[in-house]
């Protein structure tokens, strides 16, 4: 009995010791892994997470503060490879199933008022002053900077238009 | 140098064996169809950018006319099918299942068919420089007929960059119920040869083989004649086995080699043509006309009088439709191209493009699509892959969305051929699973490019504003600094005036 | 984010044609493979054989019926392809042709249910769910399972009449005057003397007929009877390509190699190949059960390899194990094999190398500066 109580004392004191020394020689100083998230996120600083910016948010998310369904930009498909990621389960009934949203201005009402050209985080807006504004559609990310803060509501947010060059065929229906 | 032995064929991996359904249509002498009551001309029918018009509303035009240029490179011109008017150019639903509209000119024949100031004939073609057939290739519009659409002078450039040695022309006409190609060859051989030999010297290659499938000797026997007088040009027959038309396929039954994956057949130093295309070519360079009609084979058990007809580019589905006597009952399914890969129309007003070899109107039965049940392992579908592949893995990882590991299973080597849907037992459709698959990724790709461009757009507003704020700052510092100065001076100037004034 | 079309909410691709297959048509050309051999099974061992058939069958029917409903799935699709009767039809041929009712219909039930059902239906199980009823009774209700019997033709003076029938079938012990008919197979007697040190000849001297085992005038059950019919069913299944030559040929060729060897090897210990192929239910085996779609490699090449495995493990099972029949146990082991077989046996993609690579020709014809 003597020899299998000495046994198990010097290996737990070995373990001990090995793991002791993994642990500072291996340990990890710089977090990865909010780097990787952040490489995730739109990256167009809109704000609608209310994190004041993208690294913001991915450092919340990396330490778990934040909700991966935070993004309205990046939508569900975020959402999930968010959760996939931090290997959460996301609860994504309160997304709505939005398709990403491109903002278009109705020229015929815009005063050229340069508001939402200055505000918008990807230049994607063009015009000057008294000039009639336009929206180039690849560059926008539907953040609704633009949106929110257009004085006569000329600037509607609609669903990316498919087109010949992005239509793909549906999934099946599913087998009986 | 990889040889072409013209006597020696080789196998093909799996492949079926679908009912031709040809008789329908094999030996109806190719008909003219009249003109239509208006023209749909899609601004795209090739592969590669759109062309971009150079007609506006009310132009007259005459037969043959440039209508819109070639963007960039991989990019074909499009031409008037006829004379007319321009009624409109803008959208017009495609042929395409999405029932989506693409950019269009549609023109108003005034009837006269009158062809603009055509060049003399040239009675030697092939003097021409290769770059000069090139070139005429080029200006005349003309993209591969076989339903591909890649624009043919762009392949005709491959001799700059591959040491080419062979032309393959693709007569198979692997797909049942089409015959547009067989007709074609037994109607007009000449015309046909001459192509071949032009696509020759544009590619500088020694040697043409015309490839027909053993179901067609009355073609085979009418190539065979107009060969005869030119040694380079050797006619074969394949075996009749599907998709022996998928150019990597017939060139590996010709010489046994493989095309590397994600490479061309020029880098075997072959490149395949299809034999309308050639026809195409013969009437661009000899007559300089553009390619701006094609013969279609109208066919399916919905039809009444099914047959090949020669139609202008822009004609409604619906008048060759109607040419052909109209339904016989209301079709399951009106498809443009073959069955086995091709696309459902979504109505009859779309137009035939240079790309539409068939038109089919089947019945249900010949659809005969059962309801879909689970895969059974059965392993058909593997036998059938004429490309190796494991259809039923790539279908069970796509329906779940696992898109990566349906790639790992082979997905991008998928040619979407439908042997794999065509024997399936549970009737499942795994080209559909492919398909979807495929535009997925793409998308996702899409994705990824557009969140790096508009990571750079921010990053590049941020420096921009940053740069402003520094200059408006250096600015203030500037003025601030002048200020004082100013100040300094004109307090300087007071004490001066003051101790003169003391003084 | 695709658009379905104008078309409203299905549009489909191509193809727009399909070759004339179908599961019920699979399952269906099955059967009528298997059928000389069941109704020669059915003339041998009279009524109760008939009797335990069709209650096999039916019982198969109602559990998968029950199954469906509870799965929430389409029931009539599902019932008419076919598969759950076929299941019923190979457990059928495998059971002791005179089993009391409850066996029967236990097999069902360990058959559909724990066999395919909970696997999640058809096309997703692992093993063959004949075989799995199979294996579950033999250790389960060992004595009924080897409760064999000598043949007793119909319209024959010894066959049992309806009454008599019923009693066996349903009635729980078999009358009396039926006690003279049972008998052991020729596998259980050969292990059984052979385990005693009986040198094989004198074994097989008074009780081996191979042509009764080819005709199926022995004891047994109705598939193990017959090799012959069973043969010609095999054949009939191969000319409709329904299954291909691969695994028939791969494991009857290992055992009768293996069988060979040993015999030449000591003739009085092992029997020889045509004992292994004609005896059991070997020849059922390599064309109906380990042929089973679902349950067995889908490339040639893994075909092969599980055939042979097949074969290999019939002959160990039943040279030096206390089972007398391995086919059960050997299909079950190699059907677990099958998706490793599956991972490992994938075909060469066209235009790559047999690690993916694309091609390289030492003779490309790109013009590289």
């Amino acid at each position: 009995m003597i020899t299998a109580i000495a046994i198990l004392t010097i290996l737990g004191i070995t373990l001990g010791i090995l793991l002791g020394a993994a642990a500072s020689y291996l340990a990890v100083d710089a977090n990865p892994l909010e780097q990787e998230i952040e490489q995730m996120l739109p990256g167009s600083q809109c704000g609608q997470c209310g994190f004041p910016g993208c690294s913001r948010a991915a450092t919340a998310l990396a330490s778990g503060e934040a909700d991966v369904t935070l993004c309205p930009p990046g939508g569900r498909n975020l959402a999930m490879d968010l959760a996939t990621k931090l290997g959460v389960d996301a609860d994504l009934s309160a997304m709505k199933d939005k398709a990403p949203m491109i903002a278009r201005i109705h020229d015929e009402l815009c005063i050229g008022c340069t508001k939402c050209f200055k505000r918008c985080p990807t230049d994607a807006i063009v015009g000057s002053s008294k000039q009639i504004h336009a929206v180039i559609s690849d560059a926008c990310t539907g953040c609704e900077k633009c949106f929110d803060i257009c004085p006569t509501e000329c600037i509607e947010m609609l669903p990316i238009p498919v087109t010949l060059q992005n239509w793909y065929w549906p999934k099946p229906a599913m087998a009986a | 140098m990889i040889s072409v032995n013209a006597q020696k064929l080789f196998r093909i991996r799996g492949g079926v064996h679908p009912q031709e359904n040809k008789h329908a249509t094999a030996g109806c002498r190719i008909v003219d169809a009249p003109i239509a009551q208006r023209l749909y001309i899609p601004l795209q029918q090739h592969i590669g950018a759109p062309a971009e018009p150079i007609v506006r509303r009310g132009m007259k035009v005459l037969k043959g006319d440039l209508l819109a240029n070639s963007q960039g490179v991989v990019s074909a011109p499009v031409h008037a099918p006829t004379s007319g008017t321009i009624h409109s150019i803008g959208k017009y639903p495609a042929p395409h299942p999405s029932g989506l509209p693409v950019l269009t000119i549609t023109l108003e024949p005034d009837g006269e068919d009158k062809w603009m100031a055509l060049p003399p004939e040239n009675s030697d073609p092939l003097s021409l420089e290769p770059e000069a057939i090139a070139g005429q290739v080029a200006a005349a519009g003309i993209v591969g007929m076989g339903g591909a659409t890649f624009p043919s002078a762009v392949k005709l450039n491959l001799r700059k960059r591959y040491r080419l040695h062979t032309l393959v022309i693709n007569a198979a006409e692997c797909e049942p119920y089409l015959t547009c190609d067989d007709q074609l060859m037994r109607e007009q051989p000449d015309g046909i040869i001459e192509g071949i030999r032009l696509i020759m010297r544009a590619l500088q290659v020694t040697k043409a083989i015309v490839a027909i499938e053993a179901n067609k000797p009355e073609a085979c026997s009418s190539m065979t004649k107009a060969a005869a007088a030119f040694d380079e040009i050797t006619v074969m027959t394949v075996p009749v086995r599907y998709p022996m038309g998928s150019e990597k396929h017939l060139v590996q039954a010709l010489t046994g080699k493989e095309t590397p994956a994600r490479a061309l057949t020029a880098d075997l130093g072959i490149v395949v043509h299809n034999v309308a295309t050639a026809n195409a070519v013969h009437n661009a360079v000899r007559y300089g006309k553009p390619l701006i009609s094609r013969v279609v084979t109208v066919s399916g058990g919905a039809v009444n009088r099914p047959g090949n007809i020669h139609t202008l580019i822009g004609t409604p589905v619906a008048d060759l439709i109607g040419l052909c006597g109209g339904f016989s009952e209301e079709p399951a399914r009106i498809i443009g191209g073959g069955p086995m890969m091709g696309q459902p129309l979504p109505e009859t007003r779309v137009p035939i493009v240079k790309g539409s070899g068939g038109i089919l109107a089947l019945t249900a039965q010949e659809v005969a699509r059962k309801q879909a049940m689970p895969c059974i392992r059965c392993g058909s579908c593997v036998n059938a892959c004429p490309c190796g592949l494991l259809p039923l893995e790539m279908a069970s990882r796509a329906r779940i969305g696992d898109f990566d590991a349906a790639v790992d299973f082979g997905l991008m080597d998928c040619i979407s051929c439908g042997s794999c849907s065509y024997v399936c037992p549970s009737h499942i459709p795994l080209v559909q699973y492919f398909s979807h698959a495929k535009g997925a990724l793409t998308e996702q790709q899409r994705r990824q490019h557009k969140q790096e461009e508009i990571r750079r757009l921010v990053e590049a507003r941020t420096e921009r504003m940053e740069a402003l704020k520094k200059a408006k700052r250096e600015a203030m510092e500037k003025r601030k600094k002048e200020i004082a100065a100013k100040k300094a001076a004109e307090k300087a100037a007071e004490l001066e005036k003051r101790s003169q004034a003391g003084a | 984010m695709s658009n379905p079309g104008k078309h409203g909410a299905e549009i489909t691709s191509a193809p727009y044609t399909h070759e004339n297959s179908s599961i019920s048509r699979t399952m269906l050309l099955v059967m009528i493979a298997l059928l000389p051999a069941t109704v020669h099974g059915i003339y041998q061992f009279g009524l109760p054989a008939l009797f335990v058939f069709v209650l096999t069958i039916a019982a198969c029917i109602f559990f998968e019926a029950i199954c469906l409903v509870i799965a929430g799935k389409p029931v009539r699709p599902y019932l008419l392809d076919g598969s759950a009767v076929l299941s019923g039809w190979l457990l059928a041929m495998t059971l002791p042709p005179w089993s009391p009712w409850w066996l029967a219909t236990v097999g069902a039930f360990l058959a559909i249910v724990v066999g395919k059902q909970v696997f999640g239906g058809i096309g997703q199980n692992l093993f063959n769910p004949a075989m799995v009823a199979r294996v579950a009774l033999l250790i389960a209700f060992p004595l009924e399972m080897t409760s064999w019997v000598q043949p007793q033709p119909l319209f024959s003076a010894d066959t049992p009449g309806i009454v008599d029938a019923l009693a066996i079938t349903f009635g729980g012990a078999v009358p009396a005057a039926y006690d003279g008919v049972s008998g052991a197979t020729i596998l259980g007697y050969v292990k059984s003397e052979l385990g005693q040190g009986v040198p094989l000849y004198d074994v097989l001297a008074d009780n081996y007929d191979v042509f009764g085992l080819a005709t199926g005038s022995v004891a047994g059950s109705m598939g193990e009877t017959s090799a012959i019919l069973i043969l010609l069913g095999g054949l009939f299944l191969l000319y409709k390509r329904i299954i291909s030559w691969h695994i028939p040929l791969s494991m009857m060729l290992t055992l009768t190699v293996l069988a060979s060897v040993f015999h030449l090897a000591s003739p009085e210990r092992y029997p020889d190949a045509i004992f292994h192929l004609m005896s059991g239910a070997t020849m059922l085996a390599a064309f109906f059960i380990a042929t089973d779609l679902v349950t067995s490699p889908v490339t040639y090449r893994g075909q092969l390899v599980f055939g042979a495995g097949c074969g290999a493990l019939v002959f160990v099972i039943r040279t030096w194990t206390t089972y007398p029949e391995g086919v059960a146990f050997a299909v079950m082991l190699m059907n677990a094999m099958t998706p490793l077989i599956d991972h490992y046996m994938q075909p060469r993609i066209y235009g790559r190398d047999r690690k993916g690579e694309p091609i390289q020709y030492s003779d490309d014809a790109e013009i590289t500066e």
